[in-house]
C-alpha cells in the first residue's frame, strides 16, 4: 500500500500572543509545528505501516524552512519527504494551494492519500477534498478512526450529532482529526535517519504538470482584502444599573462588537 | 466567465433526516438581508430524500425561489452524490453568491464544489456585507485562533461562495403570508455515484462537549447561590450557541461537573465571550479565562476583582440579569 500524507508547517497558535498596547500580533518566538490535525493523519498512515507494510511519502508546500516538519516526519518514520517550493506558488488560496499539491500527488503511486481536516492558522478545511476533487478520488473527510480489511478502509467519520461508519475503496482522499489517536515521539534512530540517510526532495515548478494560471496569486479565486486585529483591550466600563436596563446594555454592546 | 451572468443569492439548506438545521435558518435570515441590498432574489436549495414538505417553510423563512431536488441517494449526505447535484444546479441557476453552515456537512461539501466549478470559497465567516461601489460580497472572518480578522474577497470569479459559522447570523421571522414558488431539480445520479459506503449511522444525542472548544461561555460561580440557577445559564448557553461552565466553588457545591471548570485547576479557555456570572474572580480563576476575546461580568459586589478584567461589568442581582438578558436576545431575535 502506498500512502501520501500531505502536512503543513505552523506557528504554533496557542503560543500566539496579541501586544495589548498596539493589538497586533507577537510572532517572534513562536515555534513552529507540524499541523495537529495533519501529525494525527501521519501516524495513521505509520500505523497502517507498521500493520500492512505501507510506503508512506510526506508531503508538503511552503518556504524551505517547512523542510523541518518534513524531517521530523521522517523521524516519526516516514520513508519518502518531498518539499514543493516555488516563488510561483506564493499567494495562493485554497484554490490554487490544493491545484499545485494535486498536481505533485499525481507524480505519485498511491492508493490512500490523507490530509489534516484543517490547518490551526487557517482553519478552514478546505484543502483535503479540493485536492481529492482535482484527482477525481472518492473523499472522506472528519475521519476519527481508520481500519483497514485487506481491501477497503472502514472509516468513523463524525458529525455534530453523531457518525457514520463508511466503507471506500482503493485510492481515496481522507482528512483527519487529532482526536484520532495520540502521534508517536520521533525515535533516536529515525532521527539519526532523518538526517543523515533519508533525503529530502525539493520540487519545483518545473517538476509538475500544471497550468500556470491556476498557480499562486494570480490563480487564486479569492484574496484578502484588508487583514485586521480587534484591537488593544482598553479598561471595561461597569454599570450598576437595573437588570432590565442591564440585559440591553449587554445586548447593545454584543452587538457593537459583532459577537451577535 | 461572464460576471452579469450570475445574479440571485442561494443558500445551501442542510438537512438532517428531514429536519432544517438552525444555521440554514440563520443563513436564510442573512441571505434575505443581503439579496435585499442587491435588489435581486433569495434562492434556497434543497437536497434531500422525502423533504418536499420542508420546502413551503423555507419561503416562510425568506426565499423567492426553492429548488428541491430529491433522490434516494441523497438522503444520508455522501459527498459526491451532494456535490453533483448541487453543482448542477448552481451551474443551472447561476447564482451571484452561495452560502452554507461551516458545519460537517458544509465544509465538506462547499470546497468540493468550489473546486469542481473553480471559484472562490471563504470558510467560517463571522460578518457578511455587499461592497457598495463594486457589489462584491465582503466575507470576514477570523484566523490564527481568532487572533486576526480578515476580508476575504472573489473579485474575478462566481458565484462568491462562503461558509459560516452556526449561531451568527440572525433567523428572519417566519411570516406565512410570504410568496415563493418551489422548483424541482431532476437530480441526474446513477449508481457509480456512490462511491462510498454507509454500513452504520450512529447518533448520539449526547456528544462529548468541551469548554475549551467552544466560541462561547456562560460561567456560573458561587454568587448564583443554588444549583438551579445554572438552569437559566443553560438558556442562556443556548441563546447564544455556547456552552456553560464554571468557577471551582460551582464544581465544589456539586453545581456543575469538574469537566467544565475554568481555571488553574480546570480548563484554561479563551472563547470570544465569556459571560461570568456570580464570580468574584479569584486569581486562580482569572488565569483560566484572562485571554477570552470579550469578557463580561454580573456581580452584586462592585469591588470584585473580576470587574478588573471585564469588557463589559454589571453590578446587580445575576438571578435577574441572567433572564432579562435571555427576554432581551429573544426580543432582538
Amino acid at each position: 500500500m502506498k500512502i501520501v500524507v500531505c502536512i503543513k508547517q505552523v506557528p504554533d497558535t496557542t503560543e500566539v500572543r496579541l501586544d495589548p498596547k498596539t493589538g497586533t500580533l507577537i510572532r517572534e518566538g513562536v515555534p513552529s509545528i507540524i499541523n495537529p490535525d495533519d501529525k494525527s493523519g501521519l501516524e495513521a498512515a505509520l500505523q497502517l505501516k507498521d500493520e500492512f507494510g505501507a510506503h508512506v511519502t510526506v508531503l508538503t508546500m511552503g518556504p524551505q524552512q517547512a523542510e523541518a516538519a518534513l524531517r521530523e516526519a521522517l523521524a516519526m518514520g516516514a520513508d519518502r519527504a518531498i518539499l514543493l517550493t516555488d516563488r510561483a506558488f506564493a499567494g495562493s488560496d485554497t484554490w490554487a494551494t490544493s491545484c499545485t499539491l494535486a498536481a505533485a500527488i499525481k507524480n505519485l503511486e498511491y492508493d490512500l492519500i490523507i490530509a489534516g481536516r484543517q490547518a490551526i492558522d487557517g482553519d478552514t478545511a478546505q484543502v483535503g477534498p479540493q485536492i481529492a476533487e482535482h484527482l477525481n478520488l472518492p473523499q472522506v473527510s472528519y475521519v476519527e478512526d481508520l481500519k483497514y480489511d485487506g481491501s477497503s478502509f472502514i472509516l468513523k467519520r463524525v458529525f455534530e450529532d453523531g457518525y457514520h461508519l463508511v466503507k471506500v475503496g482503493k485510492p481515496c482522499l481522507i482528512t483527519t482529526l487529532k482526536e484520532m489517536n495520540e502521534p508517536r515521539y520521533m525515535s533516536v534512530m529515525g532521527i539519526f535517519d532523518a538526517y543523515r540517510e533519508k533525503q529530502i526532495e525539493v520540487w519545483n515548478l518545473k517538476d509538475i504538470t500544471v497550468e500556470r494560471s491556476y498557480l499562486g496569486l494570480e490563480g487564486s479565486p479569492t484574496k484578502v482584502k484588508k487583514s485586521f486585529t480587534k484591537g488593544a483591550k482598553t479598561a471595561g466600563k461597569v454599570f450598576e444599573v437595573d437588570h432590565k436596563e442591564a440585559a440591553k446594555i449587554i445586548v447593545d454592546k454584543l452587538k457593537e462588537k459583532y459577537i451577535i | 466567465m461572464n460576471m452579469m451572468d450570475y445574479t440571485g443569492v442561494s443558500v445551501f439548506i442542510e438537512q438532517r433526516d428531514g429536519e432544517v438545521q438552525k444555521v440554514s435558518l440563520e443563513l436564510l435570515g442573512e441571505g434575505r438581508r443581503l439579496a435585499d441590498k442587491l435588489n435581486t432574489k433569495l434562492i434556497a436549495i434543497l437536497l434531500g430524500h422525502n423533504v418536499a414538505n420542508i420546502a413551503q417553510e423555507l419561503v416562510y423563512y425568506g426565499a423567492d425561489e426553492v429548488i428541491l431536488a430529491e433522490d434516494a441517494m441523497l438522503d444520508k449526505y455522501v459527498t459526491e452524490p451532494y456535490t453533483k447535484v448541487f453543482t448542477s444546479i448552481i451551474t443551472e441557476i447561476k447564482p451571484e453568491i452561495v452560502l452554507m453552515g461551516a458545519t460537517a456537512i458544509g465544509r465538506d461539501l462547499a470546497p468540493r464544489v468550489s473546486a469542481r466549478v473553480y471559484t472562490g470559497l471563504t470558510a467560517d465567516c463571522t460578518t457578511l456585507e455587499i461592497d457598495e461601489e463594486t457589489k462584491n460580497l465582503l466575507m470576514t472572518r477570523p484566523a490564527f485562533g481568532g487572533n486576526i480578522m480578515a476580508t476575504i474577497i472573489c473579485p474575478e470569479h462566481r458565484p462568491q461562495m462562503s461558509t459560516v459559522r452556526p449561531g451568527v447570523m440572525l433567523v428572519g421571522e417566519r411570516d406565512t403570508e410570504r410568496k415563493g414558488s418551489i422548483i424541482k431539480h431532476q437530480a441526474q445520479l446513477d449508481a457509480s455515484d456512490m462511491n462510498v459506503e454507509i454500513l452504520e449511522v450512529v447518533k448520539e444525542t449526547k456528544k462529548k462537549v468541551k469548554i475549551e472548544d467552544a466560541n462561547v461561555l456562560i460561567s456560573g460561580g458561587r454568587g448564583l447561590g443554588k444549583k438551579e440557577s445554572f438552569e437559566g445559564l443553560e438558556l442562556l448557553a443556548k441563546e447564544l450557541s455556547g456552552l456553560v461552565a464554571g468557577s471551582r466553588a460551582a464544581v465544589d457545591a456539586g453545581w456543575i461537573d469538574r469537566d467544565f471548570q475554568v481555571g488553574q485547576t480546570g480548563k484554561t479557555v479563551r472563547p470570544g465571550l465569556y459571560i461570568a456570572c456570580g464570580i468574584s474572580g479569584a486569581i486562580q480563576h482569572v488565569a483560566g479565562m484572562e485571554e477570552s476575546e470579550f469578557i463580561v461580568a454580573i456581580n452584586k459586589n462592585a469591588t470584585a476583582p473580576i470587574f478588573e478584567f471585564a469588557d463589559l461589568g454589571i453590578v446587580g442581582d445575576v438571578n435577574k440579569v441572567i433572564p432579562a438578558l435571555i427576554e432581551e436576545l429573544k426580543s432582538k431575535k
